[in-house]
């Protein structure tokens, strides 16, 4: 035996004739991409040691965000340049094999959802659409208090505040209608659309509360179109500030019809 | 294949980068699609990432802000099935939900029947 155990990490299937990546590509364990074929598809895997990614260790490491950062964006890295030749089903973070027979294995049990996935994402990419509530102006300075005024400068803070949380309330309302219109227009554009729950204000730099976090699977032709629109959009909601991201490997449309949660 | 986020503002109605400049994909973003998106195939050495503390982790990253939704009147996460799976078995949730809104109308009805048949005698 040898002195470290090893397993397989799985990254995606791709079609049998997809390429791997160039070889300086690295992943998750640093270590050399290789393929395991059956069934007429390819899974993109790499040896990584068992006592970093192996079940005991992953339940530890996923916990600590150091490592959880670092191992999901090299998972995404390697993702993403297999989707730069061809379609990929990407795979969720830690799917991981004890070795290559039960990697082919898979690749021949679940060849007909392999290959329907594959099939749908060929020639698309998902963009990410996220909607945030643009700043509400603010409500007119009140006229300063008359000298003996009954309303002193405390009921006049009061006054103030109330307007302003108004004036917010109002902003996320319009925010949120503007959120459903553009998520409505891009629907249009593409061939499947997936709403995520929005993100924690400051994750994206962006401090204004985020009311729609979607992603798109356009057709790569659209693609272009699909951008204008979203520029497009923007000009005619003036409640929303709009953030594209894209093109992703279509992370979001390869699971089954019942969690792909198309509308 | 880099995602870099573009901005694009209301009032200058062009695009712009987030600082001016193209930014690294920002890490809530991978993290939402690696963890439940992509196709889920348990591997031979299985660990629930539901089970996990990680579970936590996302939660901080995406839930924090489920108020801010509901104060806009945004509830479409209720049938979302990660969310869902956080109390209990998705679908089991789901279920209850559709079995409570049929008693809930179910009652309506009945009780409109008596006061119909109230005025009727």
């Amino acid at each position: 035996m040898t002195a470290e155990a090893r397993c397989v990490w799985l990254y995606a299937v791709t079609a049998d004739d997809a390429g791997l990546p160039p070889d300086g590509a690295s992943g998750v364990g640093g270590g050399r991409l290789r393929a395991v074929r059956a069934a007429g598809l390819t899974a993109v895997v790499e040896d990584v040691a068992e006592d970093e990614f192996g079940e005991a260790a992953l339940r530890r490491n996923l916990e600590d965000l150091d490592w959880l950062e670092r191992t999901a964006r090299a998972h995404h890295a390697v993702i993403g340049a297999l989707a730069g030749h061809g379609p990929v089903v990407p795979m969720r973070l830690a799917t991981v094999y004890s070795g290559d027979d039960p990697v082919a294995d898979t690749l021949r049990r679940r060849n007909g959802d392999l290959r329907e996935a594959l099939l749908r994402v060929k020639g698309r990419g998902e963009w990410g659409v996220k909607a945030y509530a643009a700043a509400p102006a603010d409500p007119a300075p009140e006229p300063p208090g008359r000298p003996g005024d009954a309303t002193g400068p405390g009921a006049a803070y009061l006054q103030r505040r109330r307007a302003q949380l108004s004036s917010r309330t109002n902003a996320r309302q319009e925010a949120a209608a503007g959120a459903q219109a553009v998520h409505a227009e891009l629907i249009r554009l593409s061939v499947s659309a997936r709403r995520y729950p929005p993100q924690a204000p400051g994750l994206a730099g962006q401090t204004a509360p985020m009311v729609l976090n979607a992603a798109y699977l356009v057709a790569d032709e659209r693609a272009g179109e699909f951008a204008a629109a979203v520029n497009d959009l923007t000009g005619r909601h003036r409640s929303v500030l709009l953030a594209l991201t894209g093109p992703w490997p279509a992370y979001s449309f390869v699971g089954g019809s019942g969690t792909s949660g198309e509308e | 294949m880099t995602s870099s986020e573009i901005i694009s503002s209301g009032s200058a109605g062009a695009m712009r980068g987030v600082g001016g400049g193209p930014q690294t994909t920002n890490l809530g973003d991978i993290l939402e699609r690696i963890l439940d998106k992509g196709l889920v195939i348990a591997g031979d050495i299985q660990v629930n990432l539901l089970d996990i503390e990680l579970l936590t982790i996302k939660l901080r990253l995406v839930i924090a802000s489920l108020d801010t939704a509901r104060q806009a009147g945004i509830n479409w996460w209720e049938s979302d099935p990660w969310l869902n799976s956080l109390a209990a078995d998705g679908s089991r949730g789901k279920e209850l939900a559709e079995e409570n809104r049929r008693l809930r109308g179910r009652i309506q009805a009945l009780e409109s029947g008596e006061r119909d048949n109230g005025r009727a005698r």
